[in-house]
């Protein structure tokens, strides 16, 4: 074929490139919304509570990403480093994705529960005082740092467009809710782990207030993360406990 | 008196900047949070700047209007490509250094390095890159359509919209404003904000083409060209969110989990390859031949390395994914078309690098030659590494090290940081009319500082990613893990010193090419105008040339 058809038709051009660009990504992108190891869900899932979503969006700002990935990868030495690889199901209310692409640090994909409050709170104040030769910067200012909660229902009714499975009373109850993981031993604490089974309710950083701090929001982030999916109940292969 | 065109034409752009400044003025008041009222205000000041010029400065219509090159953008381009680049390098060679010299975060939550990467990755590839790729695609069309650029402000918005997109980028980053996915982090309305840029630029780009003397499209518009339409739909898509509110800076990504990972590299690594290189081949295919004063080598190894380039690019996202909950499926189309590509790739080089046939000995004489010559042959090389390093065993072990980071910079310094400093030198002399560079011999040295500070950081990167790799996979002979994550952390150390000083060198070159670029402009004597090739001086003031339009 004569490449001077092309050459002398800018919109023959135009749309011969718009067609040869497109067709990649229809390709590897668009069966993702349909295939069941992509779309399945697994037992054990939940949206994040309003706290830890709060925490998980203050890992964003700071761009915890960077340096961190939440991918462990198949690989024999990854799961036993960081545990059980990660499956898909595992970010499917991750908007965005945190996958990352850089481990300067360790990833931190079932970070939760592998540390105590107390070791995190020291370590975000100072991260060499827990950890001698780790580069990362500090964050001392978070457990200054009033957590800002009042667009919390905004926030969830923005994911539920997205397709989180919020339902109306958890974004009715989405500030309060925010109290309540701080509040131990309180009716609306109880109320709030029936509706986020396995949330993890106390005051993280360490504090006395009443107030959440950012560092609050950050640290129960940090302590869910990869423990909603029970891995000795978990059959890759069977549908029952998927 | 004007025509009725241009005084509509006046108004039109009157009245949208006008309504640009009062949606600004809203903003600054009413947005639910302060950094929104920040870029609520600068939107504004923005928009007011704008209605100023235009109101000041009426059109004049008619033929005169329309009689030369329209070269004013461009020179912004220009300037502002080499500001940025040199923030670009600086910011870059900080978080370096922190990464080194951890303390150099200073605690605060405005100078740590989570929020100052995406600074200079914005800054190096949509601010130093970017600004190069408005300056030459618009000089390119112009020159190589024998038309003068399409619309009379719409080209300048492009240009000030551009620039303003980079500020409310970076300046968000800083405070915290950012969608956490890597090369496109801006917040949705700055997203928004560049769309219409885009959409603007699109048309201008077209607009010249349609204008155009030349019965055909030069082989570099064809680059440029997919650029521009690709990077605008990889942006749209990778950018669909749910803002929290219209008043806010926040949004969630519309995707989530694998469908969203997959979509960011899709985006991602055509960012890299429809902006980092379709646009800069544009480039080489232009400036090579120009400064040489030789054809390109090869019309059919163009028309081929341009259609498998574009098509072959789109697959190789997925090896950003590689052992990761993405189906193997697509993993393995990744790897194979990543493979693939390595053929265009190479196809291109040798096109470039061929096209000096018969001028070798340009490549000893002319420094910049020797930068655009030199930036083909790292294209090369990391082009051979790219597809190398997305095998899938071989991926194993460099992904998530600073083999990747290498890589990248291998390309980014090397390739398009090379050919762009090279078109620069180029471009000043000929927009600003001058007989040659201020300095060629600055240039000299220009060249040979980046190349030690690019060797420097892709060689200790080297090491610092394969040894990192290979720690984190180490057994000792009772097969346990032989090494702590933090043990690998505390090998990296020299290895960063080591980069981050190849990065003063090249921030430095950087630094000189300022200062070279500044005289030129300004009119200074050149001081070494004797050693500088003839197709140096702008072609106005050629020997022997025709002084317009046609080149």
């Amino acid at each position: 074929m004569n490449h001077g058809f092309f050459e002398k038709n800018s919109i023959v051009l135009l749309i011969g490139i718009l067609i040869v660009v497109a067709i990649g990504g229809i390709i590897e992108i668009a069966p993702l919304f349909f295939l069941q190891s992509t779309i399945e869900k697994v037992q054990g899932m939940r949206p994040y509570a309003p706290l830890e979503l709060a925490g998980r969006d203050i890992y964003i700002r700071e761009g915890c990403y960077n340096c961190h990935s939440q991918m462990i990868r198949s690989l024999r030495d990854e799961v036993e480093r960081y545990g059980h690889y990660s499956l898909a199901a595992e970010s499917m209310y991750d908007h965005p994705f945190q996958w990352g692409s850089k481990r300067t640090g360790p990833d931190l994909a079932r970070v939760g529960g592998k540390y105590s409050d107390a070791w995190h709170v020291e370590h975000m104040h100072g991260p060499r005082s827990v950890v001698p030769e780790s580069v990362m910067p500090g964050y001392p200012f978070l457990i200054e740092r009033k957590l800002d909660y009042h667009d919390m229902a905004q926030r969830m009714e923005a994911l539920r467009i997205t397709g989180v499975p919020y339902t109306d009373e958890m974004i009715a109850k989405a500030p309060a809710d925010v109290v309540a993981q701080i509040s131990p031993d309180t009716k609306e604490a109880k109320e709030l782990v029936a509706r986020y089974p396995k949330a993890q309710v106390r005051k993280f950083d360490g504090g006395q207030g009443a107030e959440p701090t950012e560092l609050d929001a950050l640290i129960a982030y940090l302590q869910m993360l990869g423990t909603l999916v029970d891995f000795a109940d978990f059959d890759a292969a069977g549908p029952n406990l998927r | 008196m004007a025509p009725k065109e241009q005084v509509i034409s006046h108004g039109v752009t009157l009245l949208i900047a006008i309504a640009g400044a009062l949606g600004g003025v809203a903003l600054t008041f009413a947005a639910s949070d302060p950094v929104m009222r920040f870029h609520g205000l600068l939107f504004l000041v923005f928009c007011a700047l704008a209605a100023y010029w235009v109101a000041t400065h009426p059109r004049a219509g008619g033929a005169s209007e329309q009689t030369s090159y329209m070269d004013g953008p461009i020179k912004v381009a220009t300037i502002a490509a080499v500001l940025w680049g040199v923030v670009g390098f600086l910011v870059g060679d900080i978080i370096a250094w922190q990464l080194a010299y951890p303390d150099l975060n200073f605690n605060l939550p405005w100078t740590n390095f989570g929020r100052l990467r995406p600074v200079h990755t914005s800054a190096v590839i949509f601010a130093f890159g970017g600004n190069v790729l408005l300056a030459t695609s618009l000089y390119v069309v112009q020159r190589t359509s024998r038309a003068r650029i399409a619309g009379y402000w719409a080209p300048w918005f492009v240009v000030w919209g551009y620039q303003l997109f980079i500020v409310l980028a970076a300046s968000g980053y800083v405070l915290g404003v950012t969608e956490g996915r890597e090369y496109a982090e801006p917040e949705w309305y700055v997203d928004i904000w560049l769309t219409i840029v885009w959409v603007v630029y699109l048309l201008v780009f077209l607009g010249t083409l349609w204008k155009r003397k030349e019965p055909h499209i030069y082989v570099a518009n064809w680059f440029f060209l997919a650029f521009i339409v690709t990077i605008a739909m990889l942006h749209i898509v990778n950018n669909l969110t749910v803002p929290v509110s219209l008043t806010g800076t926040k949004s969630y990504s519309l995707f989530s989990g694998v469908q969203d990972a997959m979509t960011q590299w899709w985006y991602g690594h055509n960012a890299v390859g429809f902006f980092l290189t379709a646009g800069f081949l544009g480039i080489m295919y232009y400036f090579i031949p120009k400064r040489v004063e030789r054809p390109i080598y090869s019309y059919r190894l163009s028309i081929v390395h341009f259609w498998s380039l574009i098509f072959l690019y789109i697959w190789a996202g997925p090896h950003h994914l590689h052992y990761t909950a993405l189906p193997d499926w697509a993993q393995t189309l990744g790897m194979t078309f990543s493979i693939m590509l390595w053929m265009p790739s190479w196809g291109g080089m040798i096109n470039g690098l061929m096209t000096l046939s018969g001028a070798w000995d340009r490549l000893r004489t002319d420094p910049v030659v020797r930068l655009l010559v030199v930036s083909v042959a790292f294209y090369g090389m990391s082009t051979f590494e790219g597809p190398l390093m997305s095998i899938k065993s071989v991926n194993s072990l460099s992904h998530y090290t600073d083999w990747t980071i290498g890589h990248v910079h291998s390309g980014a310094l090397g390739w398009v940081g090379m050919v762009s400093f090279g078109a620069i030198y180029c471009l000043v002399p000929w927009l600003w009319k001058r007989r040659g560079l201020y300095s060629i011999r600055m240039v000299e040295w220009h060249f040979w500082v980046a190349t030690i500070g690019l060797v420097l950081y892709v060689s200790s990167m080297w090491v610092s990613g394969i040894t990192q790799g290979l720690m984190w996979r180490a057994y000792d002979k009772l097969g346990f893990l032989k090494y702590s994550f933090v043990e690998t952390v505390e090998a990296m150390h020299w290895p960063y010193v080591i980069r981050a000083s190849g990065g003063v060198l090249f921030l430095l070159g950087g630094i000189l090419m300022a200062i070279n670029v500044w005289r030129t402009i300004r009119g200074d004597t050149s001081v070494d105008l004797a050693e500088q090739p003839s197709s140096a001086a702008a072609p106005e003031l050629r020997p022997g040339t025709a002084a317009v339009p046609a080149e």
